[in-house]
Order: C-alpha cells, then structure tokens, then sequence
C-alpha cells in the first residue's frame, strides 16, 4: 500500500503515463474538433518535480501564464489544471475565434471567455476519458481561469500534492496545431486516497 | 548588488547582513519574514500548509507554517539574532482562482495566513506589516540592511513594507 508519493516505482509511472496518454488523447481529439484542426499530440511525460523546481516548469517563476482549474468530485476528488503561455492561448483563441491578433499582453472578455471554454472542453475530454478507462464516476466543476506568475498558480496544486509528497506530479504534454505551435500542460491532481483508488484500480495500488 | 538568496516552494533559509532573500512567485503560500534589525539577520519561509498536525507526512519542516516559524526563528539565533528582538512582515497568501468561499481546503492562502499570525502571537513576534490575501501572486524581496519588503505584482505594481 502507497503511503506517500515519494514511494511511487516504474509501475506506477507507466500506469500514470498510460492514463495521462488517454487523456491527453482524447483532449487532442477534443480540440481538433473545436478548431477544425489536425492537432498532434507528443506522448506525455510524467515526472514527480520537487517543490523547488515545480515554480519554473514553465520557463521561469516569473513567468506570466494562463491557468484554467477544474475541481473534480464522484469517485475521484481532486484537481484537474491546464496551463498554457500567453503566445499558446492567442494561438488557441484565434483558432476558436477564427481571428488573426497577435496581442498577447491584453485579452479581451470574450477572448478570456473562449479560452476558459477551451480549457474546460480540454479538461472534461480528458477526465472523461480517464474516468470511462478507469471505470470510475467523475464530475468537474465549472472552470476557472486566471493570468499570474507561474509559480503562484502552480501553488495551488503544489500545496494539494504537499499534502501527500515532496513533489508535484506533472504529465506534460506538447499540442502542436497545423499552423503554429501551442503548448499546454495537463496537472491531473487526485487527492490521496483518490490516488489510490485510481491506481487499485488498475491493479497497481 | 547584495548577494541574493533564493527561498523556494517548502523552503526557509536565515542570512546575516549583508544579502537579500527572495522568493519568486508566492500564490497561495505564505512568505514568512522575520528579521532581527540589531544583529540585522533575516529569515525567510515559503510554507505550504498551515499546520503540521493535520499532516501525518510532516518530515519537511520548511513545507508547515507552524514548524517553520519555530525552526527559522532558532535559525536566526544561531547567526546572532536576538529572540527578543525579532519582528515579523508577512505576504502572499493569496486565493489564485475565484472559488465558493465554503470550501475549506480552497481556502489554504487564508488558513496559511491565519497560521502565521497565530504562531508569531504566540510566539511574541511583533508584526510589522503584512500583504496578504487578495487574489494574485506575489514576488518578495527582504533586505538585510534595514528589513524592508519590497512586494512584486503583475498588474497590481511594486510595494515597499
């Protein structure tokens, strides 16, 4: 039995790596559609970051981001977070909105609106997906989008995991649409005991 | 320049004069800043969570509001710093996303916040300022020299505490 995550093996991290594949999959797939665009997918990574590192996984601390949150409840309670830079949401806004801005300091209200929408297509297509494959009820809330210090966003599911390890665990993916390159990062955060249910129910816990 | 000392997430570090700490980016976490201006030694802690007691995976005293404070302060001591004479600023502590208010453990930047000004009471620690709560993140500079705060914001400007 996993007592905290700093006891996570090879097994548990393919297992984590397998869910992150199906979400993140069916995410892209989620995304083509909104766009009508091809969207490619890298295989995702996932890695346990320590605390002191987790700020600048986005390039710096500093760094200012889009963070979009779903909160989860049913079988598996937790966090779900989507991350993005502010050149891969104009990439995705304009996609969705069909415009050509190349601004990236100011976002309009609907733009904002489109990208919380975004992010929340892409979050819910990616619990689906995770719940269904898990065999698991799953329901998200309603989206929140904010704009910050990258750091600062990532404390709020840096202190979900502090609860249970030293780190943050981060499935990291690269979307790639057909004109320009959007990056995004999936935080798939359970807490504890809905880790392990995850994990017991792929037979690893 | 003073040489500058990073402090990160679920980390605290003590220096003497001269020298500044900083920690980048603090959302929900809170920076804990204590200084002696006597001996001028300065502390800073990035914590996570307001209370190690809640937690049964405790080890990392830097990650709790509550251990944190008590080992920064003997930290401090052992570079010269005076109990007695230990003042405390405080930041961060923020709500990063736009939650319903009811749901406790969405409030971890108030309970954080709520933490420290009840160790540092109950430790005697005056508390000279404090820029927390709110909804947005902040980067903190400490100076050693005279124990100013100098708050960083995107959007909300630069404040000196």
């Amino acid at each position: 039995m996993l007592r905290n995550m700093n006891q996570l093996n090879d097994l548990h991290f393919d297992v984590l790596k397998e869910i992150g594949n199906i979400g993140v999959g069916n995410a892209a797939g989620a995304l083509a559609t909104m766009l009508s665009s091809q969207v490619k997918m890298t295989v995702p990574e996932v890695k346990l970051v320590k605390f002191s590192e987790a700020g600048a996984i986005m390039g710096g601390e500093e760094v200012v981001v889009f963070g979009i949150l779903v909160n989860i409840s049913g079988d598996i309670n937790g966090m779900m977070m989507f991350l993005l830079a502010p050149e891969s949401a104009r990439v995705l806004v304009n996609g969705l909105v069909g415009g050509d801005s190349e601004e990236i300091e100011e976002f309009s209200e609907i733009e904002l609106s489109a990208l919380e929408e975004i992010g929340n297509i892409l979050c819910s297509s990616y619990l689906g997906s995770v719940a269904s494959f898990i065999n698991k009820s799953v329901t998200p809330t309603p989206p929140m989008l904010t704009r910050d210090m990258a750091a600062a966003i990532l404390s709020v599911p840096a202190i979900e995991f502090s609860k249970m390890s030293e780190g943050v665990l981060l499935i990291d993916t690269l979307f790639e649409t057909q004109e320009k390159n959007a990056t995004g990062f999936f935080l798939l955060v359970p807490d504890f005991d809905s880790f392990g249910v995850i994990l017991s129910s792929l037979g690893v816990g | 320049m003073a040489a500058k000392t990073l402090v990160g997430m679920a980390d605290m570090k003590a220096v003497k004069h001269p020298g500044m700490l900083t920690t980048l980016g603090l959302g929900s976490c809170v920076g804990i800043c204590l200084y002696d201006p006597i001996s001028k030694v300065a502390g800073m802690a990035h914590c996570m969570l307001p209370d190690s007691t809640q937690i049964t995976n405790n080890s990392n005293v830097a990650k709790f509001v509550d251990t944190a404070t008590i080992r920064l302060i003997n930290d401090m001591a052992k570079l010269g710093a005076n109990k007695r004479n230990i003042v405390a600023k405080l930041a961060g502590g923020a709500q990063m996303f736009n939650f319903t208010a009811t749901d406790n453990s969405m409030r971890v930047g108030d309970r954080n916040v709520d933490a420290s000004l009840k160790i540092l009471r109950e430790l005697g620690v005056q508390i000279k300022a404090q820029d927390v709560r709110e909804n947005y993140g902040r980067t903190i500079e400490f100076y050693t020299d005279d124990g100013r705060l100098l708050v960083k914001t995107i959007g909300k400007g630069t404040k000196e505490l």
